[in-house]
């Protein structure tokens, strides 16, 4: 990817996260790792976001928030799953009121891994969603959508 | 009486970070009543306790919150310490007490950096993240984690700190201290921070013991309460005093982060002067028996962790209460009477941290 097409607005989710990576997807956004200089800022408003960042498992009382969130966004959207409990269900995966991943309950477009997920690997998952974003954007075009 | 009518607040809302959900009932402007519900978070990872032998353990047991982590190891590994009969060396008590201060530090500049993004004051949110950077790259070269550390073990902890990385702890927290003063000076003297914070949110001394409210909370309402004053691990030897202040409000509860934050880096410096040398950690034979109760202070207040073993490796039960469980309900009191739109610094001047709250 040679240029950013767009200044994607970030809404970040925690499904049932230990905070660990939430507080590493606020630290992008703060003056170290500074994801504005992207043109990226993180919303709290569903109907402006692209891109929808979520940690952690997904439990029985999250499930239909992170549905009902992922449904008031605009198309297109991407959606990244940041930290291994939202790729998988990690350490947690054999509690009892765990799902598993993000992807048991909507599709996700990018697994961002670590315990906790790393600011370097949240920006490098953020660029990749970029990518992601402007191909379905080509091909709602294509569609004549 | 004006008509009444039920807002709701969150799950996903942009001030909080966490999901947590309270319906605010207001008479035009002024909440009245606030009814929390939580459970967004629950994992149910007490219960892991019978998967995962009581060795592995720390390991779920620093994933119960990402803020106050190497706490909740702590309090677990001393639970099982003492069913055990297990003395840990004193250096690693001493180790442990460094990381646990450092923490400290952490969570309070994160919060102070919440706080100011509540208010809109955006500048401040990034210069206390900024400052709160140096203290992670403390941890990543002490534990090689930024957030999640996994340095207790039953026994004492895994990593040794070597002089050039106590040297280094010294520095970044002079460096921490002379950049913070601007900082606080902003937080105490600012005529914004002072518009938002200064009457707001009141809960007087009794309210707030007889509600329950731990660490700064209650610390801001006037009682010095600390549980370090216990002196378990290295504070036997540190001079620990609590903090407090007899203003009740949202102000006084910034003021007391504030100080406790200049209060961590002198337990630091005067921890890392008197650290002994020696081993650090003691090697684990056998399976506990019996049950016991560990009371820490964790950035947000006293926390108080239960374990009851049966001499398997597997134990019976883990059971925490949280700080932040004990300050909901002063909360909830605190909301009463408030403008709706001083809700979401009422809530945070209680330091929520909701993952712990729900494990």
């Amino acid at each position: 990817m040679n240029k950013v097409s767009k200044s994607p607005w970030l809404l970040h989710y925690d499904a049932s996260s230990c905070n660990g990576c939430d507080i590493e997807v606020l630290d992008c956004l703060t003056p170290k790792y500074d994801i504005e200089r992207f043109g990226i800022i993180n919303t709290g408003d569903p109907f402006q976001a692209d891109i929808l960042l979520i940690t952690g498992g997904v439990n029985s009382q999250t499930e239909s928030v992170v549905k009902q969130l992922y449904s008031q966004m605009p198309e297109p959207k991407v959606v990244v799953a940041v930290g291994i409990c939202a790729c998988t269900g990690g350490i947690f995966k054999e509690c009892y009121n765990i799902k598993g991943g993000i992807d048991t309950v909507i599709p996700v477009d990018v697994y961002v891994p670590g315990c906790a997920a790393r600011p370097e690997s949240i920006i490098d998952g953020v660029v990749k969603a970029l990518k992601v974003l402007d191909e379905k954007q080509a091909a709602m075009k294509k569609d004549g959508r | 009486m004006a008509k009444r009518s039920i807002v709701p607040f969150g799950p996903q809302h942009p001030v909080l970070p966490e999901p947590v959900h309270l319906d605010l009932v207001l008479e035009d402007e002024t909440v009245v009543g606030a009814i929390p519900s939580i459970g967004y978070v629950h994992r149910g990872l007490e219960k892991l306790v019978e998967k995962r032998d009581f060795k592995q353990y720390p390991y779920v047991a620093e994933r119960i919150c990402g803020i106050c982590s190497c706490g909740h190891g702590l309090g677990y590994c001393m639970a099982v310490e003492e069913i055990m009969n297990i003395q840990v060396p004193e250096r690693a008590d001493y180790l442990r007490t460094i990381w646990v201060e450092m923490s400290r530090i952490h969570s309070h500049l994160l919060w102070l950096g919440l706080l100011a993004d509540a208010m809109g004051f955006e500048s401040l949110f990034m210069e206390s993240w900024r400052l709160r950077e140096k203290i992670l790259d403390m941890f990543d070269e002490t534990t090689g984690g930024r957030i999640i550390h996994s340095v207790n073990q039953v026994g004492g902890v895994q990593r040794d700190m070597d002089s050039a990385m106590l040297n280094d702890i010294l520095r970044a927290i002079k460096d921490i201290e002379s950049q913070l003063k601007p900082v606080i000076n902003t937080f105490l003297q600012d005529y914004t921070v002072q518009s938002r914070l200064k009457g707001a949110g009141v809960l007087s001394r009794e309210d707030a013991i007889a509600l329950g409210a731990v660490g700064p909370m209650l610390r801001a309402s006037g009682e010095p309460y600390d549980v370090r004053m216990l002196g378990y691990g290295a504070y036997k030897d540190l001079s620990v005093e609590p903090i407090i202040s007899t203003d009740c409000d949202s102000y006084a509860r910034c003021e007391v982060r504030l100080k406790e934050l200049l209060q961590s880096f002198d337990l630091i410096r005067e921890a890392i002067g008197k650290i002994p040398e020696g081993s650090i950690n003691v090697s684990v034979k056998g399976n506990p028996a019996g049950e016991y109760f560990v009371r820490i202070e964790q950035p947000r207040g006293e926390a108080i962790y239960y374990v009851k073993a049966n001499g398997t490796k597997y134990l019976d039960r883990f059971r925490l209460r949280t700080p932040t469980t004990s300050n909901i309900p002063p909360m909830v009191e605190m909301l009463k009477g408030c403008q709706l739109a001083d809700v979401p610094i009422l809530i945070l001047t209680i330091d929520p941290c909701v993952s712990c709250t729900e494990r």
